[in-house]
């Protein structure tokens, strides 16, 4: 199946009147009129509805398709946190609205908080980080802070775990911090020994995730905690993977000083295509005065009004004189933060702790079967958190097919790709999350096409190799489009 | 049990062949003094029902004002089309287009989003959209230094008539980095960047200079001058633009003798709602010999194994997660719904439409003006051409004025007290394409009263 781009349906002096205001001229100043008109597409409604409802048919989808695709976070996002988020009245806000005109918006704001610090054991939170980075960019900017406000200027050291996100270390070299990478031990704990010979006076703080990104739980999370704490430095906790410990343990209680959440992972608010994400923030005691604004403080109104007992406000720079900045012109992601506050509110206490129950339980079924049919785990001794990595280095050294080659042709029996080669310490990985909406159908469905992707591989390698066969294009020449760049469509010029 | 599948035999069943009692003994490498407590402050979960008729009491309690505010988000109407498709789960819910295959509908829609702003911007390349307008200057101000290799200072001139918010998120967002910002004044009388403030800084090294066209007031700046200047000193130039307003305007690829180095934008207008702030998503396109500094995904057109054209994910080296340390950027997610939102809506209105929309949106606020400044105690603050927006000066503080229209459903515009109090009692006001006469007469007759 091929979709022609939108340019090859553009006829002159088409187009969709129905959707603007009739003409009138402009009033541009000779200097600053456009000459050439804009080369936009000229199609009738019809052609754009069909052309576009088209293109998304050729898409993977959590609607239409498993996508174990580990660290991710991959769940079911319900309708119905869509359809409240966009109530005319939540669509047509201004971001610059009144205060008075926004009480109901705020008090979700404010509840949201509330409820995200709870379910981490901070003190603060700050919804305003647009993306999981831009929250990973609002926690080592507030540890920077932080040390500056003592006078401690020498910090500039973030150490990041090899396995770490990539984010985690461009995000501590954008906040100006030298990075310093500590080895993963042969069990997935991180190297201790190793971490003692770099921390130090010069530590500004640890970027981790627990579980980490090797998909088991850092037990010795207390011992590192205090060690960096002990020489000065502060923990940053990566959200990526809260999904797998909601309501069982809260990153606060673990020692960690400031965390970023992926709203669109852990609390199920879509994600696009690429994008929107929400990269909400919550920090301990010691950050408070340094984070990110706008958020929403709520005072309670004095007698007489019936309606209200309290007033939500935003809290800005003249609130918060520490603190490390504004990230977005207006307060970040609020649509995303609306789908994440419902999605909150419909699961309750009960069930965000199943949520990580529900995931945990998928992930150590599907190693288990996995491991029963004859595959790798790259940590068998340990127990899988939401995710686990299983190694096809034996494949590729055996039967000369790779973690990749699996992955295409996982796409022909109509099951997204788990993540490849990620983290990139373990060769020829897979990195598999199931997520909790996932059923055991499902899940058996999936192992049993690993199975014959192994057996397709013992008999005929090339035929795995070559895949995929069934989607709209065949392998892609990455290189070429690296070499021969085509970022855009010219028309022909004659 | 909310969204969860599992039946109780699939529990047991799913147990057993772990190998585990029960489902909490998955846990048990979490050492039992860090086990949470349960969580007393959490809310019982609500039905869908229950949730449902909360949000619209939440909803029915801000209700809808009579919107004149503009400052950097604009009411525009959105073709119903647009969001029906994007609610598509195949667009809605599918992730990063890490398999190229399977997610072509997705690439594909981003290629033709960075043809059209390329397009529209009049540069060679776009990539496939940043957070915000705001951060995506921030992004801008960064790739300018590296791209910028025989400019050692890191200076970067900034106009006060960029939007005060993007110069706020600009400075917090390279903190880290040590770039010096000087803020231009603008002129008294005409609201715009005075050339002669830039005279102190020839023969300097500067790295770049930064210009909002349309500027924060909504007035046009002398581009061409501004852009010509910053050459011939050896900076770069980075253009904030309003998507919409290039529709009628000459795009910043042609400013000058050279064209802009890098434009970036908020792309909120092109079929984003207003939505309380976000999401949106930033624009920026350059030209092609800095494609490599610059941050963020971008989509290629390539060919399969079969020789058939298809797209995918490029220059993934510049990114953090090949890059790590070394990237040109931490950003790893970009606002690909909204960009396909984007690709919809611009293709619906096609040129003639996106004119269409530019130029209602200059009558209406020229309507608005006019019938604000025959009320008494109001006048023009700024006479030049403008697109979208006008400072009004009013004869009392703003605040209390703005608090009384709210009162009766208007959202009257910005206070601009806070941002440029040297201005006075300055509003901003704006009115796009959505705003009637009947709209703007009900503005008109409800100030004077408060005003009288």
């Amino acid at each position: 199946m091929h979709e022609p781009l939108i340019f090859t349906y553009s006829r002159p002096g088409r187009g969709a009147p129905a959707q603007y205001p009739p003409p009138v001229p402009p009033e541009v100043p000779e200097k600053f009129r456009r000459r050439r008109r804009v080369v936009l597409p000229e199609v009738s409604e019809l052609q754009a509805v069909r052309h576009f409802t088209r293109l998304s048919q050729l898409n993977f989808s959590i609607d239409t398709h498993f996508y174990p695709l580990g660290s991710c976070t991959m769940k079911y996002n319900p309708r119905a946190c869509n359809e409240l988020a966009m109530l005319p009245q939540m669509l047509g806000r201004h971001p610059l609205a009144p205060e008075s005109l926004s009480q109901g918006f705020l008090a979700c704001m404010h509840e949201l908080q509330e409820m995200l610090k709870e379910v981490t054991g901070m003190q603060g939170v700050s919804l305003t980080p647009m993306a999981g980075a831009q929250g990973e960019f609002a926690g080592v900017a507030m540890i920077r802070a932080y040390h500056q406000a003592r006078g401690d200027t020498a910090r500039e050291e973030i150490i990041v775990p090899d396995a770490a996100h990539g984010t985690n270390p461009a995000t501590a070299t954008m906040c100006g911090c030298k990075v310093i990478e500590v080895r993963t031990l042969e069990n997935g704990d991180i190297d201790i020994e190793a971490l003692k010979q770099v921390v130090g006076p010069k530590t500004a703080g640890i970027m981790l995730t627990n579980p980490s990104t090797v998909g088991v739980f850092e037990r010795r999370i207390q011992e590192v905690a205090s060690l960096v704490h002990g020489a000065g430095g502060l923990l940053y906790y990566d959200g990526a993977n809260l999904n797998a410990i909601l309501g069982k343990v809260r990153p606060g209680d673990m020692g960690f000083d400031v965390i970023h959440m992926n709203l669109h992972k852990t609390f199920s608010t879509p994600h696009g295509g690429g994008g929107p994400g929400s990269g909400a923030v919550g920090v301990g005691r010691r950050l408070l005065p340094f984070m990110p604004v706008p958020f929403v403080e709520r005072e309670e109104v004095s007698a007489g009004h019936a309606q209200l007992r309290y007033r939500y406000r935003w809290m800005d720079e003249r609130d918060l004189p520490q603190t490390i900045g504004r990230l977005s012109a207006f307060m970040g992601n609020a649509g995303v933060l609306l789908r994440a506050y419902v999605y909150m509110r419909m699961l309750g206490r009960a069930g965000l702790e199943r949520v990580a129950e529900y995931a945990t339980l998928n992930a150590n079924y599907l190693l288990a079967r996995l491991q029963q049919a004859g595959f790798e785990p790259a940590y068998p001794q340990r127990r899988a958190s939401h995710e686990f990595i299983i190694t096809m280095k034996r494949q590729a050294r055996e039967l000369g097919v790779n973690a990749m080659d699996f992955a295409k042709r996982l796409l022909d029996y109509g099951f997204h790709a788990p993540t490849t080669y990620f983290p990139l310490l373990v060769p020829e990985c897979l990195l598999i999350e199931p997520t909790e909406t996932e059923s055991k159908q499902e899940l058996d469905a999936f192992v049993d096409a690993l199975i014959a992707i192994q057996r397709e591989a013992q008999q005929d390698a090339a035929k795995v190799k070559g895949a995929p066969y069934t989607l709209p294009v065949r392998r892609l020449d990455d290189v070429r489009a690296a070499k021969q760049l085509d970022l855009a469509y010219r028309e022909d010029p004659g | 049990m909310p969204f969860i599948p599992h039946t109780p035999s699939d529990v047991s069943e799913m147990l057993a062949a772990i190998g585990a009692p029960d489902i909490d003994a998955l846990f048990d490498e979490i050492p039992a003094a860090l086990r949470t407590p349960p969580p007393e402050n959490l809310p019982q979960g609500l039905t869908e029902m229950q949730i449902t008729r909360l949000m619209h009491a939440r909803a029915q309690l801000d209700g809808q004002p009579l919107n004149f505010l503009g400052a950097g988000a604009y009411e525009h109407h959105i073709p119903a089309a647009v969001w029906a498709i994007v609610s598509r789960g195949e667009f809605y819910s599918a992730y990063t287009p890490y398999q190229a295959e399977a997610s072509q509908g997705t690439l594909q829609v981003l290629y033709e989003f960075q043809t059209m702003m390329a397009n529209l911007t009049g540069m060679q390349v776009s990539n496939a959209s940043l957070y915000d307008g705001a951060s995506a200057l921030a992004e801008a101000c960064l790739m300018a230094v590296r791209a910028h290799r025989q400019s050692r200072s890191a200076r970067i001139l900034v106009p006060a008539t960029v939007h005060p918010d993007y110069r706020h998120v600009a400075r917090a967002i390279t903190t880290g980095q040590s770039l010096k910002f000087d803020v231009l004044p603008y002129g008294e009388e005409a609201g715009t960047l005075d050339l002669s403030s830039l005279e102190r800084y020839s023969g300097q090294d500067i790295t770049a200079v930064v210009v909002q066209h349309p500027n924060f007031f909504g007035l046009l700046e002398d581009v061409d001058a501004i852009t010509d200047w910053a050459h011939a000193q050896g900076a770069m130039l980075i253009a904030v633009v309003n998507p919409v307003s290039l529709a009628i305007f000459k795009p910043p690829g042609e400013w000058g003798e050279k064209g802009a180095d890098i434009v970036v934008g908020e792309g909120q207008p092109l079929g984003a709602p207003l939505a309380s702030g976000g999401p949106y998503f930033g624009f920026m396109t350059t030209r092609m010999e800095y494609v490599r500094q610059m941050p963020g995904r971008l989509i290629g057109r390539t060919l399969d194994l079969d020789g058939k054209p298809g797209f995918s994910l490029t220059l993934q080296a510049r990114e953090q997660h090949i890059r790590r340390s070394k990237a040109t950027s931490n950003i790893c997610t970009n606002q690909g719904l909204l960009v396909t939102a984007a690709a919809i809506h611009l293709s619906l209105l096609g040129a003639t439409g996106l004119e269409s929309v530019a130029a209602a949106c200059q009558a209406n606020t020229s309507a608005l003006v006019e019938a604000l400044t025959g009320i008494d105690g109001v006048r023009l603050r700024f006479a030049g051409p403008r697109f979208h927006e006008a400072v009004l000066q009013l004869d009392r503080q703003v605040d209390g004025v703005l608090q009384e229209l709210a009162r009766r459903n208007i959202a009257g515009g910005l206070d601009l007290s806070r941002h440029f109090p040297g201005l006075g009692n300055a509003l901003l006001v704006c009115a796009t394409e959505t705003r009637t006469p009947e709209d703007i007469r009900t503005y008109a007759h409800v100030l004077a009263e408060i005003l009288t």
